[in-house]
């Protein structure tokens, strides 16, 4: 094992125990997720949902469930020394990007394996797109998860985190919630997934997530300086 | 930067302006369709162009920036970016015009390039609040830099998504400003194109200026305070100047 | 010991200003390889600026800086990982133990598991910690987090330690005990075959001066 995987394996499961431990952000978003569920129930006084109606609400609430987690990713570094550790350690900078990236992808993934089946419980008369939704969620985790830790790591050095992290965040994952509710939508229709455009829409997930992995993981370094 | 320069520039805008003003105005035949409310035409997409072009050259600054560590290229990306941003007020105002003049409302959603135009703006109003929101000033800029490069991928993307939406779900009937345009409409276009260009250009180096002489003067000023000749009623320096990169000669 | 090759640190006119505000200007060293440095001066003069550049946690505004042979800050990566730093933060994670952020700084450090074990038992044993590692540090007392915080800081056995205020927090025994880890090179029990440079910010000049080789004064806004 590289240096750099074994720094990316050991920050990926400090962070991992640290939140088994603590509970602090995870039962948080899926809590979030579900009660936002039930807003959106009375608020579209509707029961059932499909199509693109469906789409939207599964994935702002995701959005929103997200954006709790990205608060929080980089608190302990600042806040208990961190990322000065791990600035004297013989580590590549960008590594530290990679590991956060990662944790916030896994807890995307724990928060989606939670909340979309009881998305499904209450709103879908119709479960069969659930699976061809695997990729779309999989790809729309990737690009929150390199976008979130890139602003989460701006917005953690500043005096205004909390707001900054929605501010900026947003407006970047609008073309992201644009191809995951394109992409989606077809699936939950009322008559039966279809898949329209549907490998279009993960193409431009796809390039979006490299455009903003590869952003990430070469300005990463100069957000780490003092 | 200096303002040598400045003073023929702005002539040579104001002219140009003025030339491609009276081209849309006096000699570019009416729209067959559209009628006079097709000017704006001339005036909105240049201004969107310009302002577009001005975000990305923001990040291209960002990038030299970091490559360098030298702060003017900081002061180039905020003023770019600023500019832009005032810009693009203009462009948003004259979009809902236009759609107002054409489709009777003031806001069109199946109108890819101006909902696209929306979010590139309020993501670049979130700018300003990101550099208050840091003190120190060599990290301020350094962050700044990295959103306008981040910024700047963005904008092209967002465009690619944006318009993909509409595409894919009904094709779209008008064709703005590409192809068919007849000559004398592509040339005022291009006058008018070259102009704005040239209007941007004229108000970044016209700030660019005012901040490079306010820096002076507080470092002349400190050097007096230093010397026990004067007193600041501004130690810190005003808000505005905390947001802005400073522009001091070392 | 003569001649620029031996110096552990040199620094010629080194200046560090927070926007307006000169934190050092014009700091000159010159400290010998092996040498134990005290760094004296009253709050405000700039210790601990001195110390966070001289880790590369901070980058110099100007001036030659010197360090190891690497000259900062734009050789600042050769440095990782030979430093050992002690500020005042503990740089320790709160609901970690006091054993489980030390088995992280190794595997950040890239030790070997086996060898990484032995260290810490051993380092955690000689200041008493060896029965509390294994609670959370966030149920630690100010000492012993600083205990834990001085195991972190030797755990990778650094060519050059830089300590801020390393007594801070302890108890007379406790500072006995820490001796053996960041005392002077010539005390320290892990230094055998190293040579180890020592850098410590005190407030007890008596003290400094009766352990140390060498003194650096700061006053506030000038270098000595």
């Amino acid at each position: 094992m590289t240096p750099s995987l074994q720094a990316l394996g050991a920050i990926v499961a400090k962070d991992l125990r640290t939140e088994l431990r603590t509970m602090r952000s995870l039962p948080a978003m899926i809590l979030f997720a579900v009660t936002t569920f039930i807003i959106f129930r009375f608020g579209l006084d509707r029961t059932a949902l499909s199509g693109s109606l469906a789409s939207g609400v599964v994935w702002t609430t995701l959005l929103f469930a997200a954006v709790l987690g990205i608060n929080r990713i980089f608190l302990p570094e600042r806040e208990e020394g961190g990322f000065d550790a791990f600035r004297l350690a013989p580590v590549d900078r960008p590594v530290l990007f990679v590991a956060k990236a990662t944790v916030l992808f896994l807890y995307l993934v724990v928060l989606e394996v939670i909340v979309v089946p009881v998305f499904a419980v209450f709103f879908l008369n119709d479960w069969s797109g659930l699976v061809p939704l695997i990729p779309v969620l999989l790809l729309t985790n990737l690009g929150f998860a390199a976008l979130g830790t890139l602003i989460s790591s701006m917005a953690v050095n500043s005096r205004a985190r909390d707001l900054l992290v929605p501010l900026l965040l947003l407006p970047l994952v609008v073309p992201l919630m644009i191809a995951a509710t394109g992409a989606t939508s077809p699936l939950l229709d009322s008559g039966g997934p279809s898949f329209d455009k549907f490998g279009t829409w993960l193409l431009v997930l796809g390039l979006y997530d490299g455009v903003f992995c590869l952003v990430g993981y070469a300005v990463f370094d100069f957000l780490l300086e003092d | 930067m200096s303002g040598r320069g400045l003073k023929q520039l702005s002539i040579l805008t104001t002219l140009v302006m003025l030339a491609g003003l009276l081209l849309v105005f006096f000699w570019v035949p009416m729209d067959d369709v559209e009628g006079f409310r097709q000017k704006v035409f001339y005036i909105h997409v240049p201004l969107a162009i310009v302002a577009l072009v001005g975000f990305m050259a923001g990040g291209v600054e960002g990038f030299r920036h970091l490559r360098t560590n030298d702060r003017r290229h900081d002061a180039n990306s905020y003023v770019f970016i600023h500019m832009s941003v005032i810009f693009g007020v203009a462009v948003l105002i004259t979009g809902m015009l236009w759609a107002k003049a054409s489709w009777g409302h003031y806001w069109v959603w199946d109108e890819p390039t101006l909902v696209s135009f929306l979010i590139v703006f309020l993501l670049y109003c979130t700018y300003y609040p990101f550099r208050y929101a840091i003190e120190d000033r060599d990290r301020q800029a350094r962050y700044a830099s990295v959103f306008a490069i981040t910024a700047g991928a963005f904008v092209p993307l967002n465009f690619m998504a944006v318009r993909m939406a509409e595409s894919l779900i009904h094709p779209r009937v008008f064709a703005t400003s590409e192809g068919g345009l007849p000559g004398s409409m592509m040339f005022t276009f291009l006058v008018m194109l070259v102009a704005v260009g040239l209007l941007w250009i004229t108000l970044v180096k016209l700030e660019l200026l005012g901040k490079q002489t306010s820096g002076q003067v507080s470092k002349l000023r400190r050097a007096l305070e230093a010397e026990g000749f004067a007193t600041s009623a501004d130690p810190e320096g005003t808000v505005g100047r905390r947001i802005a990169p400073n522009l001091e000669s070392r | 010991m003569n001649g620029a090759a031996d110096n552990a640190i040199r620094l010629r006119g080194l200046d560090r200003e927070y926007g307006d505000r000169a934190a050092l200007s014009g700091v000159d060293l010159d400290l010998p390889s092996g040498a134990s440095l005290a760094v004296l001066g009253p709050n405000g003069s700039g210790k601990s600026t001195l110390l966070r550049i001289l880790a590369t946690l901070l980058r110099p505004s100007r001036g030659e800086v010197s360090v190891l042979g690497s000259s900062l800050p734009d050789e600042a990566w050769k440095l990782r990982g030979r430093i050992g730093f002690l500020g005042h933060e503990p740089l320790l994670y709160e609901d970690l133990t006091g054993r489980e952020n030390l088995e992280f700084q190794a595997r950040l450090y890239g030790l070997p598991r086996e060898e990484a074990s032995a260290r810490i038992e051993s380092d955690l044993d000689l200041l008493g910690m060896s029965r509390r590692a294994g609670y959370r540090v966030s149920d630690y007392s100010a000492g012993m987090k600083q205990r834990i915080a001085i195991c972190r800081a030797v755990l990778h056995r650094p060519a050059l330690l830089l300590l801020d205020e390393p007594d801070s927090n302890l108890d007379p025994e406790g500072r006995e005990a820490a001796r053996a880890l960041i005392g002077h090179p010539k005390e320290i029990g892990w230094a055998s075959g190293m040579t180890v440079t020592r850098v410590a910010v005190s407030h007890d000049p008596e003290r400094a001066k009766a352990e140390a080789d060498q003194v650096l004064e700061l006053a506030i806004g000038v270098g000595a």
